[in-house]
């Protein structure tokens, strides 16, 4: 008897089963319970609903309802990459790296596939990602496949290096969950752009597990520019020593729906951590962001700043968590999201929250929505600019004021060309 | 030239003007005074097409065409040009790139061709030195920070590379030190000639001091209720308004609690 694929939890469940003596690892005693355990939770909780507080306000219905599978199978040969954002890149190609399209060599660093270094990662691996507390990092568990795996070590500047992942359309709905695990040893220092295209019906479900020690800076600035068939779910776990820095900006400008979810510890004093980005959604697209920082050492500072561009019947969330601990004296925390809604279809849900357990510290949030100004738009119109070119040099100072804070200029130029080019696409589209 | 015939126009169903008639000939500087709330940034409103007010009756023509039933842009293609009492700030637009993109859209209205970046740059610093602005002003946002001064060296920077047939500059002394004012003068009054022709909306004579108007007129209660030479705007400044209010007849006194600001 041949049933239909299986949907939802249960379908990843079944495939999990028929594919887990297949994965990269399957020999690995330890990590065949990692997988295991995530896949008990993962049956447990299946898919959050509506009704889990962090998923209130996005559905994963459709994720849910899709019949997914996973790829498995390498893509071989040549394929389009999309322009460089830099010499040094890892190509990803369906969650699987492709050594011969990546650009590794000479690198003071090891940057490597993770699915041929397992034995290396496994004190890193699900040190941060708990399947416990997030079921997509309990699906993630369960079924990755490779992933990126870099290691700087102490002292070291390994300069820029870009991610690249591609997602091919294979004609029938898919599903990868890469893991990429990055550890900044102390003093050292990155600039990671990823650059995140793909088309299809396709789930692309990423972790990152982050670990920057003592002193280390790491900057990653994202570009998720799926087609917008695509649902982009990225789950970012990132641990900041004392001095340290991560510094993330995020650009979500494409995919169906979007998740950027990232949770962030300061767990030892005086490190920093900048979580920062522009997210735009149109006709029928969702775009969630959902960060939880956890002040846990004193003299920690956070800033975030959130921009949501909207157009037609779209969605957009916002939701920001910070918790400061008792023991986080002298927290400098900031947090602020502003939305810029050009239709009245459109809709956006933002949910500052703070939890504050220490009594000397100094945080801040605020969050603006509104349409465009009338009173700029008549002083761009009566300088003679047209009303349409004038709403997109508003929109576009709109979007810029987020990559100001972007120190580095190539990821600077990179984040600005990204959001140019969904505000120009926007402009065709209407056209 | 300018001419207004008639012209009405309510917000929120209120009526504001009432009925202005006023004609600005090629050339001339005109100058409008009137007490707070007699109509004067509403008529500098109405003229350059501000959303919220309604035109209900009259005409205002520029060099002969209809300007009230053109969208601001094109009014500004025509010629016209508003100084803001309030000049906005746009945060994360360059005022280089606001200055070159409005000067080329006037231009490209007026059959002319575009500017590059170094033509721009090459008129834009002439014109700033004119008005004794630092040239990292051209790098910093749209009024972004800039004292009252510097937001009204701002706007007839922006006049001054637009070069408008008419400009209407409204209340272009309020915050002024008597430097900058001295500036901002000196910049209009190098714009006057033959193909220019400006009409100064000011509360208080001091501005007159320094563009010396050819005809004055006293806008009370939506309405011009007098006209005259420059020695008007003395007249009023040493008698006040109420001195005109006086002897008017009744039904164009003006009662200030009626009208907007």
């Amino acid at each position: 008897m041949t049933t239909a694929v299986a949907t939802g939890a249960a379908g990843f469940l079944a495939r999990f089963e028929g594919l887990k003596d297949h994965l990269p690892g399957a020999r690995k005693p330890w990590l065949n319970t990692l997988r295991a355990d995530a896949a008990a939770h993962f049956a447990a909780r299946g898919f959050p609903t509506r009704r889990v507080e962090q998923w209130k306000y996005t559905d994963l219905g459709a994720v849910a309802q899709a019949h997914f599978t996973e790829p498995l199978t390498m893509v071989e040969g040549a394929i389009a990459l999309p322009v460089a954002n830099a010499p040094d890149r890892a190509v990803f190609v369906d969650g699987r790296f492709r050594a011969d399209l990546s650009m590794l060599a000479g690198l003071p660093y090891r940057a490597v596939g993770l699915a041929q270094h397992l034995d290396e990662a496994e004190a890193q691996l699900g040190a941060l990602a708990k399947p416990q507390h997030e079921p997509l990092a309990a699906l993630n568990t369960m079924l990755f496949e490779d992933g990126l795996f870099i290691d700087v070590p102490a002292g070291i500047d390994g300069g820029l290096l870009e991610l690249v992942s591609i997602a091919l359309d294979p004609g029938r709905p898919f599903a990868f969950h890469p893991r990429h695990l990055i550890r900044l040893g102390a003093g050292a220092s990155l600039t990671l752009i990823e650059t995140a295209t793909g088309r299809g019906q396709c789930l692309h479900n990423p972790v990152f597990e982050i670990t920057v020690a003592e002193g280390a800076t790491l900057t990653h600035g994202r570009l998720l520019q799926e087609e917008a068939t695509v649902f982009h779910l990225s789950t970012i776990y990132a641990t900041i020593a004392a001095g340290g820095t991560y510094d993330n900006f995020t650009v979500a400008a494409g995919p169906r729906l979007t998740r950027n979810e990232i949770h962030a510890a300061l767990t030892g004093p005086r490190a920093t951590c900048h979580m920062n980005g522009a997210q735009m959604a149109a006709e029928g697209q969702h775009v969630d962001t959902t960060t939880s920082l956890d002040h846990a050492a004193p003299d920690c500072a956070s800033r975030q700043t959130y921009k949501t561009v909207l157009t037609g019947r779209s969605r957009g969330v916002f939701q920001g968590k910070i918790l400061v601990r008792r023991e986080a004296q002298k927290t400098d925390g900031y947090q602020m999201n502003q939305a810029l809604l050009l239709s009245e279809d459109a809709e956006i849900d933002s949910k500052p929250q703070l939890e504050i357990y220490a009594d000397d510290v100094k945080c801040s949030h605020g969050a603006t929505v509104g349409a465009l100004d009338a009173d700029s738009l008549f002083y761009l119109r009566a300088r003679g600019i047209p009303e349409s070119q004038a709403k997109a040099m508003l929109v576009e100072a709109f979007l810029h004021e987020a990559v100001e804070t972007v120190t580095d200029e190539t990821l600077r130029a990179a984040l600005t060309r990204a959001l140019d080019s969904w505000w120009q696409r926007q402009g065709a589209a209407a056209a | 030239m300018l001419r207004i015939e008639g012209l009405s126009a309510e917000i929120d169903g209120k009526e504001i003007l009432k009925g202005i008639d006023l004609e600005v000939p090629t050339g001339e500087v005109h100058a409008i005074m009137g007490p707070n709330g007699s109509g004067k940034s509403t008529l500098s409103y109405v003229l350059s097409g501000r959303e919220g007010y309604e035109v209900t009756g009259g005409t205002a023509t520029l060099n002969g065409v209809d300007i009230l039933a053109m969208e601001p842009e094109e009014r500004a293609a025509a010629g016209l040009f508003l100084a803001f009492q309030y000049p906005v700030e746009l945060p994360g637009v360059g005022n280089a790139t606001f200055l070159r993109t409005a000067l080329n859209a006037v231009r490209k209205g007026r059959g002319e061709s575009e500017l590059d970046a170094m033509q721009f740059l090459k008129v834009a610093r002439q014109r700033m030195k004119a008005l004794s602005m630092p040239e990292d002003m051209l790098k910093r946002g749209v009024n972004v920070g800039f004292s009252g001064g510097e937001k009204k060296r701002n706007e007839i920077l922006q006049m001054a590379m637009l070069e408008p047939s008419m400009a209407i500059l409204d209340e272009t002394d309020s915050g002024l030190d008597i430097d900058a004012l001295k500036i901002v003068s000196d910049g209009v009054n190098a714009m006057r000639g033959p193909g220019f022709s400006a009409l100064v909306i000011t509360h208080y004579q001091r501005l007159l001091d320094y563009i010396v108007p050819d005809r004055v007129h006293v806008l009370m209660g939506g309405r011009i209720v007098k006209s005259g030479g420059p020695e008007l705007a003395h007249e009023l400044e040493a008698q006040g308004y109420g001195a005109i209010q006086e002897g008017l007849p009744s039904k164009h006194r003006f009662d200030g609690g009626e009208a907007a600001a």
